[in-house]
């Protein structure tokens, strides 16, 4: 066999190897959601949905676990959302390069890396203990948002980043202020790339159950929700609890409660590659 | 007019300032615990001593074997993600044809969104089951599984930022090498990935970083018997994993338990605000410039 035989021999295996490891991921995802489907599937119905949680396995269902993942959904979008774009918006059109730009940039990107069961423990000793809102899910949603800032504020960056500065020049050249320039031109032009950072750092909230459970949602919870200041537990920490249990009948509860976590994040992230494709489409600059 | 436009101004600073409360919020809190903590039990103990059981009646406060517990499932983790990923990341940009990629990504994506409780439900139901069709020794919850499914988690994240990387390459380098006869194997491995280097080294670090902060998997999958040892198949408890174990339980306020918490947590995030730094470093100083 010649050099070049061997290049070309190697080559090619490599380019298997290369499908192998890329379809691996898709093989994966399909094994897994069957296998989560041929478990769960049979035990979701209308009283899965609608019963409370309960001690033994066949009568205990969800419906505690998803009013508090609305409830933890809506109250973080409310708090994440106009934080995050503000900073967002001061770091992009405001700030001049400084040590101060330069110190917040670092430290936003710091805050992407610091583990979500950290702000557990700041949630814990800031949110519940010294503003005394107990183990509530205004604690909760407050930890999430703190969670997902940095999300929200470096799409939003990009978003505005994306936008030509010939819009702004001429807003400004007409004589609007640089807020009027912002609020009217940037904002609605940049609108799309946020609202699908937003939606992600959504779904990544719904998502998560290492926070809330350290700051004290229970697993166990009789009641649905009805103020923010009520104790909780969302889809996750329930999952979490059934899969901790030894009884088969409640991995397959677990399993059901899994569907309908993933049909959640799947939609949410459905809705931001929607936004993103159609922005992609309507936008020529 | 003016006065408006200072005040809106104020609140969009005084909202990017926030960040940097928080910052200084996480490493007090952390700080105000483990000092009280450090307080009763010494540093030296904490580091040196080899078994970790604040829970029991007999203390032992040596932060090791969770230490070794993390490193475990973030090793086996990494050993799987490397691999596949860079992989994956060569194959989406050298080999691959242009709509391959566009359908391929956006799957990954959609692994990478997963929530990670549903990962550990995978490992704990079907991967382990699986490996202990043919690995006799394997214990229930073991760092083996838990690792390998973290790593599937983090194939996405190493693929898509060192495929950014290697198409951050200009094309003129792989035109000029495929010019001279080379295969794509030798483009890829001799031109783009040393050419990619940096970008790939921070995506690796970035990922260990992800992998020693992850929590729900090990706390299904891996077991809560923290142990000094490098065995995957045995139980072993991680940071991570002991932090929610304490949350679950009922720990009064202020004893030496409920600070334990927060001693393991400064360990952690020790660990990640070097990892996440090292990577700022090494994409500031080695970034290649191409003009």
């Amino acid at each position: 066999m010649t050099n070049s035989d061997l290049n070309r021999y190697k080559d090619k295996a490599f380019q298997v190897f290369g499908i192998c490891c890329t379809f691996l991921g898709l093989i994966v995802l399909a094994v897994f959601l069957i296998d989560i489907l041929i478990k769960g599937l049979g035990r979701i119905d209308w009283d899965f949905i609608t019963s409370l949680p309960s001690r033994r396995a066949m009568r205990a269902g969800i419906l505690t676990a998803w009013v508090g993942t609305l409830w933890i959904l809506v109250l973080t979008a409310l708090i994440a959302i106009p934080l995050g774009v503000a900073a967002g918006v001061y770091l992009q059109e405001y700030a001049r390069k400084s040590r101060l730009s330069d110190f917040l940039e670092i430290n936003i990107a710091n805050l992407a890396g610091v583990p979500s069961i950290i702000y557990g423990l700041l949630g814990l000793e800031v949110f519940v203990r010294q503003m005394g809102l107990g183990e509530s899910l205004l604690a909760g949603a407050f930890t999430l948002s703190l969670l997902v800032l940095p999300i929200i504020i470096v799409t939003t960056r990009e978003a505005i980043k994306a936008v030509p500065g010939s819009i702004r020049d001429a807003s400004l050249a007409l004589g609007a202020s640089k807020w009027q320039t912002i609020w009217m031109q940037i904002l609605p032009a940049s609108a799309g790339g946020i609202m699908t950072g937003v939606i992600l750092s959504l779904s990544r909230a719904v998502g998560e159950a290492a926070p809330l459970i350290v700051i004290g949602a229970l697993a166990y919870v009789p009641f649905v929700p009805e103020s923010p200041l009520d104790e909780f537990t969302v889809l996750p920490i329930q999952i979490f609890n059934w899969v901790s249990r030894p009884q088969e009948e409640f991995l397959i509860n677990a399993a059901s409660a899994i569907i309908i976590l993933l049909f959640i994040t799947f939609l949410l992230n459905g809705i931001a590659v929607y936004l993103r494709y159609r922005q992609q489409k309507k936008v020529k600059w | 007019m003016r006065v408006k436009e200072k005040i809106i101004e104020g609140l969009l600073l005084l909202s990017a300032i926030i960040t940097v409360f928080i910052t200084v919020a996480i490493i007090w809190v952390l700080l105000s615990e483990s000092v009280s903590f450090f307080r009763e039990i010494s540093i030296v103990r904490f580091l040196t001593e080899k078994e970790w059981t604040p829970l029991f009646a007999e203390k032992k406060f040596g932060i090791l074997p969770l230490v070794s517990g993390t490193f475990l499932t973030t090793f086996i983790a990494i050993a799987v993600a490397l691999p596949v990923g860079l992989t994956v990341a060569i194959y989406l940009n050298i080999y691959s044809p242009g709509k391959l990629k566009l359908i391929i990504k956006p799957v990954l994506e959609l692994l990478a969104t997963i929530p990670t409780v549903v990962y550990g439900f995978f490992a704990l139901t079907v991967v382990t089951p699986f490996l202990q069709s043919f690995i006799p020794g394997l214990a229930g919850f073991n760092a083996l599984s838990a690792g390998i499914v973290m790593g599937i988690m983090i194939v996405p994240m190493i693929s898509s930022l060192s495929e950014d990387a290697i198409g951050s390459v200009p094309l003129s380098l792989r035109d000029a090498a495929f010019g001279m006869g080379s295969t794509r194997f030798q483009t890829a491995f001799k031109v783009m990935v040393p050419a990619a280097s940096s970008g790939i080294v921070v995506s690796v670090i970035l990922a260990v970083s992800r992998a020693v902060g992850e929590t729900m998997i090990v706390a299904i999958a891996a077991g809560q018997q923290p142990r000094l040892t490098l065995n995957p198949l045995v139980p072993i408890e991680t940071i991570t994993t002991y932090i929610v174990q304490v949350s679950l339980g009922d720990v009064p306020h202020g004893s030496i338990e409920y600070k334990t918490i927060f001693a393991a947590g400064i360990t952690l995030f020790i660990f990640t605000f070097a990892l996440n730094n090292i990577s700022f470093w090494v994409r500031k100083k080695y970034q290649e410039k191409y003009d």
